[in-house]
């Protein structure tokens, strides 16, 4: 059963979970031989621009050692073998160059969307 | 030293969203500068300071319990109660005592207590200010 997850909801619970749930999720998914794919979509599109720093937090004595590397977790979904689509609108409405995206990202239209839908079983919207 | 006293209302639960880190950091804020600090942890809220929070090792990070060191609220507050200790000031934590009892986490850290809103509603009569954090 093939399943795409699109992600729309982004920065959401980065902080405290140490990463996004649905990409580890999706990652979760893969790892137990779940055919799953990914698109990003709205605020979600960042999550594939390389290089972003999140600094430690630290409340009182308490230090973050881990902060969330979201493109880091999306790359390494990548080397996976999950396909993980962005939608060009969503990416050139924030001003994101090209060279800024993970390699292996495949941008498309959103009027492309009900095509690639076809190709699952299932689509979920997170 | 004579006294600011700032009051927060929190009603997100933990792990769904980061309004509550930007509200810790302003209460850290707050405490470095030596104010008093009343929080009202109003709904999911009172979740944030459920004592049997339990840490986890990420095997999609690929780090074990003691690398992870995955945040947990109920640590946040308690480093909080730490550094108000610290600094001389005050932080008072109230959990809605009804809102504890619907989602059973009636254990909370050390240094919290129960309450009502009425709780809040007097803090806000003599704040200096007062921060309402709702869920959106």
């Amino acid at each position: 059963m093939k399943a795409l997850q699109v992600i729309q909801s982004a920065y959401r619970c980065t902080i405290e979970e140490q990463d996004d749930p649905v990409i580890w999720f999706v990652q979760v998914l893969n790892s137990v031989g779940g055919d799953v794919d990914i698109v990003l979509r709205g605020n979600a599109v960042n999550y594939a621009v390389t290089g972003q720093v999140v600094e430690d937090l630290s409340f009182g004595d308490w230090q973050q050692t881990h902060p969330a590397k979201v493109d880091q977790d999306l790359q390494q979904a990548l080397d996976k073998g999950i396909k993980v689509y962005a939608i060009a609108e969503d990416i050139k409405k924030r001003g994101i160059p090209d060279g800024k995206l993970l390699g292996g990202i495949e941008k498309l239209s959103a009027h492309e969307l009900p095509s690639l839908f076809e190709k699952y079983e299932q689509v979920w919207h997170w | 030293m004579s006294q600011t006293v700032l009051s927060f209302l929190l009603m997100d639960g933990p792990f769904e969203q980061a309004r509550t880190t930007t509200a810790f950091r302003m209460i850290e804020a707050a405490l470095d500068k030596g104010y008093d600090v009343n929080v009202f942890a109003y709904e999911g809220g009172v979740s944030l300071a459920f004592a049997h929070q339990k840490p986890h090792a990420n095997s999609v990070h690929g780090r074990t319990f003691e690398e992870e060191n995955h945040p947990l609220t109920k640590d946040w507050i308690a480093a909080l109660f730490e550094k108000a200790k610290a600094k001389g000031c005050q932080l008072d934590w109230v959990n809605c005592g009804l809102c504890v009892d619907e989602r059973g986490v009636n254990e909370a850290v050390e240094g919290c207590r129960r309450g009502a809103p009425k709780d809040f509603w007097e803090w806000t009569k003599v704040s200096n200010g007062t921060l309402v954090i709702g869920t959106k």
